[in-house]
């Protein structure tokens, strides 16, 4: 980032963007502000439409309908080419008949830069991204993790103000993946350029967002920082998607402040209660449940169930267990390494704070799309 | 690749030759009865008939009417490789772009011709190339001049074009087939409109099947007898004519050997000379 520039990063609108495959609505009213300089996920599972907003704001695809303004211009109908985004690809495209060097020159090449200029801007870009010593060698002689860092090195040397990344990650094994995820955390910080980040990890969205976009059959369900996703989803959907999570359904009562479910001859309750004629659910976050021997005594809890212990996982700072409750439904409790250690087939009893359990509207097609 | 290597020397070799090739050896038996020897007899008599020297080969040169034949079989050949990549690139490519269904329709399109004889071939192009013929007649109908295509080399190259197209578009197909065409989404998105993406990318990818295919059709057209013989006059008399003359009319065997031997030791040279051209700059492109 030259000195004393502002933020070089464009902001991104979507303002209710569509885009139908004959009856199939890949996308369905999407919109969405992206800050200049926001590094946003757009997070979902495949089909979800989060490809297709990348390839919507790239120019590679063309809306049905909606506008698209790229640091305040309209460029629905702008070509690709046009449009000074750069793209980095799951699949790294670089050009195989070119040496890394000209890969990253090509770029400054198409806009007439001067040779001096181009030699400085492709070992600056390279050095970027830790692969300066590379220029002479071709796309063939790299590593999947190399060739990738190229292909960013390309796709930011020509100073775009947006950089859009398609699952960049996704072809990579899981140790080089979470060094290039701080890798790329370093280079939006260091570029200041708005990223857009396309991924069906949550966890890859958690370490490098800002905000985090979580798509669902077309639709948004729901934006918002990480913290504000896992503490705070609106929908079972992100609360299922983002993180661990228990979901415990029943046959609910509601009396205007609080919520009550019977579960398998149980009775649970939550002191809020949702909107709508949706029947509400409970979800909990495995930090919020704790498990106890029946009979124990439970101070602070307000809600016991009875299950068994289906699995029990070390997990060195703590254990993870799944516990099969009586209606045969699964939770999933994380406890810290202090306190009882349970076995498999244990009879416990599963207690949680009403406080904590977030009510949602059930969506059956959730289970759907999760799985 | 590393697959295909033997893992040992002891499980590749067996005895005096390695697996792999002894494999080859039906192949190379054949090869050497069908080409191998006739070649090697047709060296042999262009040195020795009438008598041992070389006087086949002064002939060949001292008589100006051979080499300006020379040079019209590769000018003609030169052509017709040409005019089979212009024809073919657009052609292999909508076979890269198209469903399955279509490009099986292409390609029978390609192949069914192929499968015609050379001389019925040929003459369908007399049909429709002679002066009152079908092209000449619709000339005439849409109020232009008639042009004269039979007895030209304009006739032999469109000719021989036709029947050696499928040697063109096959192996650029393949080479097509393997390039990914998302390198041009990532070529536009680096700034490049559709044409520069094509000539920066697509083109230069797809070159290794240009040179293969050119080098069979070329070689292929030097040879050609047929077509030339029919559709040609004598003005566009291709070398092939005169060996056949040589041989078949007047029985000298060692004037029609020393042509041919000509024509071959010129061939390889032409290609030794194209070969630091097409050699590939980069090894193994990024073909999935």
């Amino acid at each position: 980032m030259k000195p004393g520039q502002e933020s070089k990063g464009a902001a991104i609108d979507l303002e209710s963007i569509s885009k139908a495959y004959g009856g199939f609505k890949a996308l369905d009213g999407v919109s969405l502000r992206i800050e200049p300089g926001e590094f946003m996920t757009l997070l979902g599972p495949s089909g979800s439409g989060k490809t297709t907003t990348l390839n919507v704001v790239a120019g590679f695809t063309d809306l049905t309908s909606g506008k698209l303004l790229v640091g305040g211009r309209n460029v629905v109908g702008v070509p690709a080419h046009k449009r000074n985004i750069g793209v980095v690809f799951q699949h790294y495209a670089l050009f195989p008949h070119m040496s890394v060097g000209r890969n990253v020159a090509y770029p400054l090449t198409l806009r007439g830069v001067d040779q001096a200029e181009r030699k400085a801007r492709v070992a600056r870009a390279l050095d970027m991204v830790k692969m300066g010593d590379f220029a002479h060698r071709y796309p063939s002689e790299l590593s999947g993790g190399q060739q990738q860092r190229v292909a960013l090195a390309r796709a930011i040397v020509f100073d775009p103000p947006l950089l859009l990344m398609d699952e960049p990650l996704g072809a990579l094994d899981k140790k080089l993946r979470e060094w290039l995820q701080l890798e790329i955390k370093r280079i939006h910080r260091e570029l200041g350029t708005t990223f857009v980040y396309v991924t069906h990890d949550q966890e890859e969205a958690l370490v490098l967002s800002d905000r985090i976009a979580v798509f669902n059959r077309g639709r948004i369900e729901q934006v918002g920082t990480g913290r504000e996703l896992y503490d705070e989803p609106t929908t079972l959907f992100v609360g299922r998607f983002i993180g661990d999570s228990t979901v415990l359904r029943g046959e609910a009562r509601s009396d205007g402040v609080s919520t009550a479910l019977r579960i398998a001859g149980e009775t649970v309750t939550a002191p809020r209660r949702i909107a709508g004629e949706a029947s509400p659910v409970m979800l909990l976050r495995p930090e919020k449940l704790a498990i106890r021997r029946p009979g124990q005594d439970a101070a602070g809890t307000s809600n016991r169930l009875p299950g068994t212990i289906a699995e029990a996982i070390y997990l060195g700072s703590g254990s993870k267990y799944e516990v099969r409750l009586a209606d045969g439904s699964m939770a999933i409790v994380r406890t810290p390494l202090t306190g009882d250690s349970f076995g498999l087939g244990d009879k416990v009893e599963l207690c949680f704070d009403g406080a904590d359990a977030k009510l949602l509207a059930d969506d059956s097609s959730a289970d759907a799309t999760l799985t | 690749m590393s697959a295909l290597e033997p893992t040992t020397p002891s499980v590749a070799k067996r005895g005096w030759v390695s697996r792999p090739f002894a494999l080859t050896l039906p192949a190379l038996i054949l090869l050497a009865a069908v080409i191998g020897y006739p070649l090697l007899t047709i060296m042999v008599r262009s040195l020795s008939e009438p008598q041992w020297g070389v006087q086949n080969y002064l002939w060949f040169f001292g008589a100006p009417v051979n080499l300006t034949v020379l040079q019209r079989t590769f000018v003609i050949s030169a052509w017709v490789t040409v005019v089979c990549v212009v024809c073919a690139y657009p052609y292999a490519y909508l076979m890269t772009a198209v469903g399955p269904r279509v490009r099986l329709v292409l390609v029978l399109c390609v192949l069914i011709p192929f499968w015609v004889s050379g001389v019925v071939r040929t003459l369908s192009w007399v049909i429709l190339l002679q002066d009152s013929g079908v092209i000449n007649s619709l000339l005439r109908a849409a109020g232009f001049d008639g042009i004269r295509l039979i007895r030209t080399q304009t006739g032999v190259v469109i000719g021989m074009a036709q029947v050696l197209l499928p040697f063109m578009i096959l192996p650029l197909y393949s080479v097509m087939k393997g390039i990914d065409l998302r390198l041009m989404r990532a070529a536009q998105s680096l700034g490049a409109r559709p044409s520069r993406a094509f000539f920066t990318v697509y083109l230069p990818l797809s070159l290794p099947g240009v040179y293969a295919g050119a080098i069979i059709v070329f070689i292929l057209a030097l040879g050609f007898y047929i077509t030339p013989a029919l559709l040609g006059g004598p003005r566009s008399t291709m070398l092939s004519t005169l060996v056949q003359t040589q041989v078949l009319s007047l029985l000298q065997w060692g004037r029609g050997g020393a042509m041919g031997v000509v024509l071959l030791v010129t061939t390889f040279v032409l290609l030794a000379l194209a070969a630091p051209v097409m050699r590939s700059r980069y090894r193994e492109a990024g073909r999935r």
